[in-house]
């Protein structure tokens, strides 16, 4: 893959190519960004108005578990940004490695997610009717849990997205050998994206208030 | 490959430091203190996992434009949150509230 395969058809030469299918995808992940930013500017909006209530629910949240996945998902991009560097130097089964390494991981990462679904289902706290909250400021509490769920939920789907498409590179790797290193470098930004956005996620989300009884 | 190793050590130290500082009371200052180490890790991410050092012009700008874009969209926002006094009745004679302390 490293070969130097000639350009598709628009482009002058493989640099060009690469250049566009980068810039592609980083024109994507800005209009990504906006996305979670709205919901993000809402939360925020939110948690300062009902500061107590948003932070006595975020510590029912499981920070152990979260903590876990945080390092499981940072160890995935460092798998990943593995499989786009050995890809470009057209090491195929490194390639292959690396993105077998980083499906692994994020599956690891949903797994624990839905581990942790389930607890908060168990006791209630899906803001549904069901919802159930002792302590004072139940309509705050829900509405974190809310948030809690939108937000982690829409990051779980970019997730499986991104690992479909990590699992069709595997697997064109295996048998015709050749995705190109181009797509494994932009499915590699896309992965790193959705990083990315759990690293503001786990502070907001699991973090804020744990000082406080 | 050591490059990136280095870059995943730093961010799993991070991550680590994190958890742990959210414990103790840094008195108004647990908010501020993990959106920073936040940044420092997304700044390590953007910086060598996703090639932004080294990168042409025409993609920091890309980059630059989004994060623009996004600071536009909190500053607003929050400078509506922030003087209205409240979303909810009886939050009004509060007055303003400053969110992730």
């Amino acid at each position: 893959m490293s070969a130097p395969a000639p350009a598709a058809l628009p482009f002058d030469d493989p640099a060009h190519q690469r250049e566009a299918a980068v810039l592609g995808m980083w024109v994507f992940l800005a209009a990504e960004l906006l996305f979670f930013g709205g919901a993000l500017a809402a939360y925020a909006g939110y948690r300062g108005q009902h500061e107590r209530a948003f932070e006595a629910a975020s510590n029912r949240t499981r920070i152990g578990l979260a903590t876990a996945n945080t390092a499981i998902l940072l160890t995935s991009s460092a798998a990943m940004a593995g499989a786009v560097g050995a890809a470009r130097a057209g090491r195929r089964r490194a390639a292959f490695a690396g993105l077998a390494a980083t499906i692994l991981l994020g599956s690891l990462f949903l797994a624990i997610k839905a581990a942790e679904y389930r607890a908060e289902i168990g006791e209630g706290l899906l803001p549904t009717r069901g919802f159930r909250w002792d302590g004072p400021d139940a309509p705050q509490a829900r509405l974190f849990f809310s948030f809690y769920f939108v937000l982690t939920g829409i990051h779980a789907a970019h997730m499986v997205a991104g690992l479909g498409v990590l699992a069709t590179l595997a697997v064109r790797l295996l048998r015709r050998g050749d995705p190109g290193a181009n797509a494994v470098e932009v499915a590699g930004l896309y992965w790193h994206f959705v990083d990315l956005v759990w690293i503001y996620l786990f502070p907001l989300l699991y973090l804020f208030g744990r000082h406080r009884p | 490959v050591r490059t990136i190793l280095t870059t995943l050590a730093l961010l799993l130290v991070l991550t680590a430091a994190t958890t742990g500082l959210a414990y103790v009371d840094l008195r108004g200052f647990s908010g501020l203190a993990a959106l920073a180490i936040a940044s420092a890790k997304a700044l390590a991410v953007l910086a060598v996992f996703m090639h932004l050092r080294g990168s042409p012009r025409l993609l920091w700008t890309i980059v630059g434009m989004a994060v623009a874009c996004l600071g536009v969209l909190l500053v607003l926002t929050m400078s509506d949150i922030l003087t209205r006094g409240g979303l909810e009745t009886g939050a009004v004679e509060a007055g303003p509230r400053v969110p992730f302390r």
